[in-house]
């Protein structure tokens, strides 16, 4: 795998759900929908550290986030739903209605 | 004040027994709920300090929002009404009716989540039960794509995977628990078996499971690149064959994913298939409160569960063409009603930029990203709290939400059905 290049999950999570109930603008809704998950080898070969800022990149968008650790596959990334994950996903829905917001090819890169 | 039974309207598990402390007309206490169900009765009932409406951003009373909207709307051709998941059925009626009267494109929530779920039903039925069912008698459950840890909280506790039933009286210990996804979720810890299989390969493991269920010889180049082995495969469709009742919950990991309403049409068939072995049933875990009820008033007053348009006069139904995120992708929709949900910040970006640039009319209870661009918003009393109608649980079971707090706003059937009346008394007059 080139450097960078991981597959993306976007998803629901408990904190974006329950920061979603406490308003779009509190901090914890923020949080959760401003932070991308990766697994610890993708980070350590990519040079980040918890908290670091990566620039994800997709043919449809790019958003700004911080990065943590988790439990995830190599090769796999996952940010909950929320506008920035939005940012990443195309309009086309393959006559589906759907559009493609998991297993999306992304370029990740370290901003700070 | 403490009120029993309360019905919880966030997510599809629609638990009925919470109960509710109230103190100067707030909730101040929730027991028996979730994290999430917590925070929404919480969340919701702390919020009069709204104007009524706003116009282009300042403050409006009701009347003039509606008058507002409703001219939008009339004037619109090509307007698309959309949302819908956390309402109740009686608002969604006149949503409905509402699209008939000027021939607009309808969708709800259920194109993003569940739609290919949807699909898969008309192409091949639904072999399904009631959440009721599944606690009294399965003793196999499958989750695929699922993550009810975090997106269901209650649901493992309440309906699945603890609760003791009449067939199984040890509740936990009379039950396997298989969790298929890409990733060890939150949920795996309650799985007795984790299969992890690659991201957008699992159409590739239902038609296996297909194949090894009616008996077929697969070799192990047959699941190369799934992420599974054979004998995984083996294993699993051996347990899906040999139990007394089975019960595949399918997620938005098999509807988001590559193959998308061809994933869920095979998880369908191969639910379809094992009942030549066992009694099987399969459940889509439906996310918002009533999306599930938008699908069933959509379905008996139009006969399609989203994506319908009534340009025609009649209701018509086509994914990827009434859809929502087409409609507004392709930049089709020149003007918008969005009814308790928020596409501009859950569908993809060029879609969510389209309600900036078109009249958008939102009817929320609290702010967010698409009140923020909308030309009329209207604040309305949240359903199950200070509204009350009829909501379905996941399952398709109806249920019924109460009003216990009053609340200065209306509700969003009120609302809709003087959006209903003004467009009809425009249209009578052109
Ligand atoms: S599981 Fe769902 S319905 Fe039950 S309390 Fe939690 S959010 Fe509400």
């Amino acid at each position: 795998m080139p450097d960078g290049k991981l597959t993306l999950i976007t998803g629901r999570s408990l904190k974006q759900g329950t920061g979603l109930n406490k308003g779009k603008d509190s901090s914890e809704y923020r949080e959760a929908v401003t932070t991308v998950e990766m697994n610890g080898g993708d980070m350590t070969r990519l040079g980040l550290c918890d908290g670091d800022l990566v620039k994800i990149k997709t043919s449809h968008g790019e958003a700004t986030v911080q990065c943590r650790r988790a439990e995830l596959p190599e090769g796999m990334a996952f940010i909950a739903y929320g506008p920035l994950s939005s940012c990443l996903i195309g309009a086309e829905t393959h006559a589906s209605g759907m559009p493609d917001s998991k297993g999306l090819e992304v370029e990740m890169e370290r901003i700070s | 004040m403490q009120i029993d039974h309360v019905v919880c309207a966030f997510c599809g598990c629609v638990c009925d027994d919470l109960t509710v402390t109230l103190e100067d007309g707030r909730v101040t206490g929730v027991k028996q709920a979730c994290a999430l169900g917590r925070a929404w009765l919480l969340g919701h009932s702390a919020e009069a300090d709204q104007p009524p409406a706003l116009i282009d951003g300042q403050p409006a009373s009701l009347e003039e929002a509606v008058e507002v909207a409703a001219q939008i709307l009339s004037q619109a051709r090509y307007p698309l009404i959309y949302g819908l998941s956390s309402t109740y059925c009686e608002a969604q009626r006149q949503a409905v009716a509402l699209a008939d009267l000027l021939g607009a494109t309808i969708d709800c929530c259920t194109s993003v989540c569940h739609g290919p779920s949807g699909i898969a039903m008309q192409v091949v039925g639904e072999p399904t039960c009631t959440l009721g069912e599944v606690k009294n008698r399965a003793d196999l459950l499958i989750y695929w794509g699922s993550n009810p840890a975090e997106s269901h909280p209650l649901h493992f506790a309440r309906y699945a995977v603890t609760p003791k039933g009449l067939f199984i009286p040890r509740g936990r210990k009379d039950r396997t628990v298989v969790l298929v996804d890409v990733r060890p979720t939150a949920s795996a810890r309650a799985a007795d078996i984790f299969l992890q299989i690659k991201p957008g390969r699992d159409f590739e493991c239902l038609w296996a499971l297909r194949a090894l269920i009616r008996g077929l010889d697969l070799e192990e180049s047959a699941v190369a690149d799934t992420g599974l082995t054979l004998a995984q495969l083996q294993d699993l469709a051996g347990r899906m064959k040999s139990c007394r009742f089975g019960v595949l919950f399918v997620g938005q990991g098999l509807t988001q994913s590559r193959g998308k309403q061809m994933n869920t049409a095979a998880a369908f068939m191969l639910v379809r298939d094992l009942y030549a072995h066992t009694k099987f049933a399969v459940i889509p875990m439906r996310g918002h409160g009533n999306v599930t009820g938008i699908d069933n008033v959509l379905s008996w007053q139009t006969g399609y569960p989203f994506g319908v348009n009534f340009s025609r006069g009649y209701p018509r139904f086509n994914p990827g063409e009434f859809t929502a995120v087409d409609v507004l992708g392709r930049g089709e929709a020149d003007a918008a009603l969005i009814v308790a949900s928020d596409p501009v910040a859950t569908l993809p970006r060029v879609a969510a930029r389209r309600l900036a640039q078109i009249p958008t009319v939102a009817l929320d209870t609290h702010g967010s990203e698409t009140t923020k661009v909308a030309r009329v918003v209207i604040t309305t009393a949240p359903a199950g709290i200070s509204a009350e109608g009829t909501i379905y649980r996941m399952d398709n079971v109806p249920l019924r939400l109460r009003k216990f707090l009053p609340s200065p706003y209306p509700s969003d059937e009120e609302v809709l059905g003087r959006i209903v009346e003004r467009v009809t008394q425009l249209r009578a007059r052109n």
